[in-house]
């Protein structure tokens, strides 16, 4: 526990990790999912960076990337938000189920 | 002492050590402080805004652990001697999609949404789902410890955006030019979607 390892934080990133899964699985309101899946990409991207000290700046390039696509995925995903909340006024998970049989 | 890693510094050029700063006669070795004290403060600080994000009822509330959360993993990338990504985080990810966020939330923010119940009527199902990821997280870093080598890579601390930049416009081009037109695509998507008439 003296000195800091990769491993360490590689357990960070997994508490990050579990806590984003637990919010995208158990809360209603979308916006939090959303930002549930923001909180599993940091993860994932501490996992790259972490890696990117052993092996090279390849994973930090990666992880640059991951950003990218977090900041498109999330544009798309609130512009998705929106027009639903424009409909039926709501930002609650269960009653979005216009696609269920 | 300081003063033979001067002199190293100002004979053998900037790459005397890979700690070194500055050049010529104001050329030191910058030895990182403090190191385990900074973890877990900045590890504690990400795992709490974690925690708040997932739990709050107000949605501006948990943007603003999300926040924390992003700084807080920014100077984790620092302590992993990667500035760059810290730069990219603080401005693309706690800068720009965390203010995107806000306004939507201003946008969608109900009254009697934070009095409902906040979880699902299948919470339970939920977090067992999550206890046993943690089971195989707990078992893979248990069981692999042995895999991780103890000794990193030295890396010129000065020189890190310029070994990302030659890496993303060399081997990775085709990469970052997909990922603009990405960014195109959800720029036009997001027009779109949100506009009253089309």
């Amino acid at each position: 526990m003296t000195s800091i390892g990769t491993l360490h934080y590689l357990v960070v990133a997994a508490a990050l990790f579990i806590l984003g899964v637990i919010g995208v699985l158990t809360r209603r309101n979308v916006v939090i999912v959303l930002m549930s899946i923001e909180l599993i990409l940091n993860a994932v991207n501490l996992n790259l960076v972490a890696f990117s000290r052993l092996w090279g700046v390849h994973g930090q390039v990666f992880a640059i990337f991951v950003i990218t696509d977090a900041a498109a995925e999330a544009a798309v995903g609130l512009g998705i938000l929106i027009a639903f909340f424009r409909n039926k006024e709501t930002v609650n998970l269960d009653e979005m189920d216009l696609m269920k049989w | 002492m300081p003063a033979v890693l001067y002199a190293a510094g100002f004979q053998a050029g900037r790459d005397a050590h890979p700690m070194t700063v500055g050049t010529g006669f104001a050329a030191r070795i910058m030895e990182p402080v403090a190191t385990t004290f900074f973890f877990y403060l900045l590890s504690g600080l990400a795992v709490l805004g974690g925690v708040l994000v997932i739990t709050r009822k107000n949605a501006v509330h948990s943007a603003l652990a999300l926040i924390l959360t992003l700084l807080a993993l920014a100077g984790l990338y620092l302590m992993l001697y990667a500035p760059f990504v810290a730069g990219v985080q603080i401005i693309l990810y706690a800068g720009g999609i965390m203010v995107l966020f806000l306004f939507v939330i201003m946008l969608v923010n109900l009254e009697h949404s934070e009095k409902e119940d906040q979880f699902n009527h299948q919470w339970v199902a939920g977090v067992l789902a999550a206890a046993a990821l943690s089971g195989l997280f707990l078992a893979t870093y248990v069981t692999g410890r042995a895999l991780f080598p103890q000794r990193v890579l030295q890396l010129p601390e000065q020189s890190n955006t310029q070994s990302v930049a030659v890496l993303l416009y060399g081997n990775y081009m085709f990469s970052f030019e997909i990922a603009s037109l990405l960014l195109l695509v959800a720029i036009i998507g997001a027009v779109v979607m949100a506009k009253k008439r089309i």
